[in-house]
């Protein structure tokens, strides 16, 4: 099941563990994407916080947290071609994986048929 | 997601449309808020569009620019008095770049000033336009009159191939090839008068096209019709200078500079380095006698993390400097800064650190500019 969060994050949840990214929205907003800041393995992170940076050539955008755990694998494919974010950032452009402390927290989330008319409304 | 940018709401005043507004929208740009007017960032995407003025050539609007005529009597001594231009040296036909100092020779914009006859026609930062105003006119006397030509719209096209695009339109009384570097002419495209100049701030061979804002729309439309042009939005155009290593209002320059820092000196006519009469001038002339604590450099910064303007900049455990503009350079693959260094470590090829996020950057001092330029200075 994957859920969004109104900041255009998307996060794909497996059993026990979650897999992050940004939208095909937030992707084409931010433009090239030329550099992908992510956590340390074992980071605790929370909900609505910091937990990843995007540099476009334009500026540096944070990406927060859709819920809270610790992040147990990042994707080690965005240091050689941060690019995949603007051309895979749903699949192969995902920024990391994490457990899933409260799985509460994600039903105040968005399933894609909402956050689709959440992007058609801005 | 959010942008970590340092926004430049111009004390929220409402946004402006520009001439071309319905013209960038029709065309796929994205708006934001720039110099108080809604301004296209960027149409097809920044990477595209600066690759694209790169090799080949890109429209820009730049309408936000002031574009100002003084005329009366006097007019050279009168303008001499308030910018450090050697005016006896700027004949018919020729534009300079110069600079707007306050009396602490601290910098209020940067500009062009060009020779038209019985007049002088300045460009001036859009920014920072209606201050300019007010400081002319309060600094020149009142028998010199200043026209703001807010009827008039403002075109770049820039890149290797903008002249055989414009030549394909442009006529006058001589061929467009006529003009070099910094040299402008009358001529008309599409049956519209038009002043073109042969400058630009991309570092390419290119023009600025001041044309009536009604004819604005007919004009780009016939130049982004040849297919060497494209329209290039904001960003590119500000990674394309940075490239260049030329500096941005408000962000490189500020009352808090001076132009000798900055390495402007070429904005100081020689003429007025010895004479001065101009504000600022003690200062500058010491400057440029006795050299200057810190000084405006450029920085190349190892693997692809950009530093970006307020980034501070070390010398071991010592904080030496700030970086003013940066961004990751898509024609050098790398990042690139332009920061002010202390003196002592300004020497080209310095080794130097640069924090972002708490980690520090390797980062070298490099010449610039950090793509050559290619101006056209005839044959």
């Amino acid at each position: 099941m994957r859920y969004f969060t109104d900041e255009h994050e998307w996060i794909e949840v497996d059993g026990d563990v979650a897999t992050v990214g940004i939208t095909d929205y937030a992707q084409g907003q931010l433009g090239d994407i030329v550099f992908v800041e992510l956590p340390a393995v074992g980071t605790a992170i929370t909900k609505g916080k910091d937990a990843a940076v995007v540099e476009s050539v334009k500026a540096a955008s944070d990406v927060y947290a859709p819920i809270d755990g610790e992040v147990t694998e990042t994707n080690g494919a965005l240091e050689e071609d941060p690019a995949l974010v603007n051309t895979a950032p749903e699949g192969e452009g995902w920024f990391f994986k994490m457990t899933i402390a409260d799985a509460g927290q994600l039903e105040g989330l968005m399933d894609a048929a909402a956050y689709k008319a959440f992007v058609e409304s801005l | 997601m959010s942008d970590h940018d340092t926004d430049e709401t111009l004390e929220d005043l409402p946004l402006e449309a520009l001439p071309l507004d319905a013209w960038h929208r029709a065309r796929g740009a994205r708006m934001v808020p720039f110099a108080g007017y809604e301004m296209p960032i960027q149409y097809e995407g920044i990477v595209a569009e600066h690759n694209w003025t790169r090799e080949s050539a890109g429209l820009f609007d730049v309408s936000h620019m002031g574009q100002l005529v003084l005329s009366g009597p006097d007019l050279d001594a009168a303008v001499e008095a308030v910018l450090p231009i050697d005016l006896s040296t700027l004949k018919l036909g020729q534009q300079r770049y110069s600079l707007l100092l306050d009396e602490e020779g601290g910098v209020l914009d940067d500009l062009m000033v060009s020779r038209w006859p019985e007049a002088l026609y300045l460009v001036v930062n859009g920014a920072t336009k209606w201050d300019d105003l007010g400081t002319l006119r309060e600094a020149l006397p009142d028998d010199i009159t200043i026209h703001h030509m807010d009827e008039h719209a403002l075109l770049a096209l820039q890149g290797p191939k903008a002249a055989d695009a414009l030549a394909r339109h442009a006529t006058g009384e001589y061929p467009l090839s006529a003009l070099t570097f910094m040299k402008f002419g009358k001529f008309k495209l599409a049956g519209h008068d038009v002043t073109i100049a042969r400058a630009g701030y991309t570092g390419e061979d290119g023009f600025e096209i001041s044309l009536p804002a009604a004819a604005a729309a007919e004009i780009a439309d016939l130049l982004c019709a040849e297919p060497e042009v494209k329209p290039i939005g904001l960003g590119a155009r500000d990674s394309l200078r940075l490239e260049a290593g030329l500096p941005l209002y408000g962000h490189d320059l500020s009352p808090e500079t001076s132009p000798i820092e900055a390495g402007l000196l070429f904005g100081i006519n020689k003429r007025r380095r010895t004479e001065g009469g101009f504000p600022g001038a003690d200062r500058i002339i010491r400057e440029i006698n006795e050299g200057t604590a810190r000084k405006w450099v450029g920085l190349t910064i190892e693997g692809r993390l950009p530093a970006r303007e307020g980034a501070e900049v070390f010398s071991g455990a010592e904080k030496i400097g700030i970086v003013t503009s940066g961004g990751f350079s898509p024609t050098r693959q790398a990042p690139i800064a332009m920061a002010y260094v202390a003196s002592a470590h300004a020497a080209i090829g310095t080794a130097l650190e640069v924090e972002v996020r708490g980690k520090r950057l390797a980062a070298t001092v490099a010449p610039t500019p950090f793509v050559p330029h290619r101006y056209y200075r005839g044959s």
